[in-house]
């Protein structure tokens, strides 16, 4: 055991962690940051991504230890201290961007990622780059309008409420 | 996963030091494949010795002879975005797995790991890339061994990858839509010195140089230079994704669309 030190959703943390604790076991078991979800177990689905030094990851694939000294930031962090929702998330919610809600926090740090890259991205490139996400309520299609909502894009050309 | 400890080196001299004593290593790229490897308990390391914060194995520059030279550590994301100079590798390198996997994954960690269907196996041999080690550099045509087998050592690891920059070049990848690797993936470059044509995902060997096909396009390079080529089915990976026949036969399919897609 080892103690890990990082900076999570603005907050330095520290918590022990063995060698192979990974970073979502960190976040869940060592934090109780129980937001992010654990789907898969495998890096396919998505559920557990999180943001360490602004890029998306998938916390099930990396070692807590790797992210010694890192920024990381978790669906905890994204609405406001009074629990005002960010705008990808109202979005989410005003455009039925979830049903179950299993997946919702790897959708809404995958959108949160892409939209800082890509202010203004395409529906094709949404769907691109939900391709590591997956959702098995929604069938993708209200999340995508979500996201086109949350860019400030119009979504009436998308078909089917 | 079994119990191990993980060391974080910042200079390769240490992680070299790290690996060469007597604890049983392993480096840790990205590790995007290991990670997973760990979880099926298909390896049993003491130790795992992280690359991630080694930083002179990070970045993409140029070389007096024109190469285009990527740090070992550099990953797919950052090579698709810093790759420009060469758009057939930072292309591939843009459709590796999903962003968050692109934003760990490297290019050491892929051409150490060789795995049968992986993108990098078939642009570093197509582009005939050396393989810088801390020990030494090896050319592509030996790097390559087998499914999962490379030259490389015990406790070596790949600090650097050199990129000959083609004169045409593009990949194609049919993608198994479920993991997303190459079912197969063809990566054809024309070099001043005569075109390498690799392909990926096919054989059970790994990933291996069309011969024939290079041979007609250095004829002339156009897709119809390969009219009539094609490939045996036996040797070719069988599975539930497709028989080794309809890998023979998309080896072909997707060479032609390179050959279009480079031209």
């Amino acid at each position: 055991m080892a103690q890990v030190t990082m900076t999570v959703n603005g907050t330095s943390v520290s918590a022990d962690a063995e060698g192979r604790t990974l970073l979502v076991e960190y976040l869940r078991e060592g934090l109780g940051l129980t937001g992010t979800h654990v789907g898969c177990d495998t890096s396919q689905c998505g559920a557990c991504v999180v943001h360490v030094n602004g890029k998306a990851v998938k916390s099930c694939t990396m070692f807590a230890a790797e992210a010694e000294g890192a920024e990381v930031s978790t669906i905890e962090g994204q609405a406001a201290a009074d629990g005002t929702l960010n705008t990808i998330q109202q979005a989410f919610q005003d455009h039925h961007g979830l049903q179950c809600g299993f997946c919702t926090a790897g959708m809404v740090m995958s959108a949160a990622a892409l939209l800082q890259d890509n202010p203004k991205p395409t529906e094709a490139e949404i769907r691109d780059y939900l391709e590591g996400n997956i959702c098995r309520c929604t069938g993708y299609h209200n999340i995508v309008k979500a996201i086109m909502a949350a860019s400030g894009q119009d979504v009436s050309a998308i078909a089917a409420e | 996963m079994y119990a191990f400890d993980i060391e974080r080196p910042s200079t390769i001299a240490d992680a070299v030091k790290l690996l060469s004593d007597s604890t049983e290593s392993q480096p840790l790229g990205g590790g995007q494949t290991l990670i997973p490897t760990l979880k099926q308990r298909l390896a049993m390391p003491d130790r795992l010795v992280s690359l991630g914060g080694v930083a002179e194995m990070q970045g993409i520059c140029e070389d007096d002879a024109g190469r285009m030279c990527i740090g070992g550590g550099t990953t797919h994301a950052d090579v698709a975005a810093g790759a420009g100079a060469y758009g057939a590798l930072a292309s591939l390198a843009a459709n590796i797995g999903d962003p968050a996997v692109r934003n760990r994954g490297t290019i050491g960690g892929s051409l150490a790991n060789n795995d049968p269907s992986a993108c990098y196996p078939a642009g570093a041999l197509a582009s005939g890339a050396s393989i810088i080690t801390n020990a030494r550099e090896i050319a592509a045509d030996d790097f390559f061994e087998g499914l999962f087998t490379t030259a490389l050592n015990e406790g070596e690891i790949i600090t650097e990858v050199k990129f000959p920059v083609p004169e045409k070049a593009a990949y194609m990848k049919f993608e198994q839509p479920a993991s997303r690797f190459a079912l197969v993936g063809v990566f054809v470059a024309k070099h001043v010195d005569g075109v390498r044509v690799a392909v990926t995902g096919a054989s059970e060997d790994g990933v291996f140089r069309w011969a024939d096909a290079e041979a007609a396009l250095n004829g002339e390079f156009s897709a119809a230079s390969l009219d009539g080529l094609s490939l045996p089915g036996d040797g070719m990976i069988s599975d539930l994704h497709g028989t080794g026949d309809y890998r023979a036969h998309l080896v072909a399919v997707m060479t032609r669309r390179a050959v279009d897609a480079a031209a």
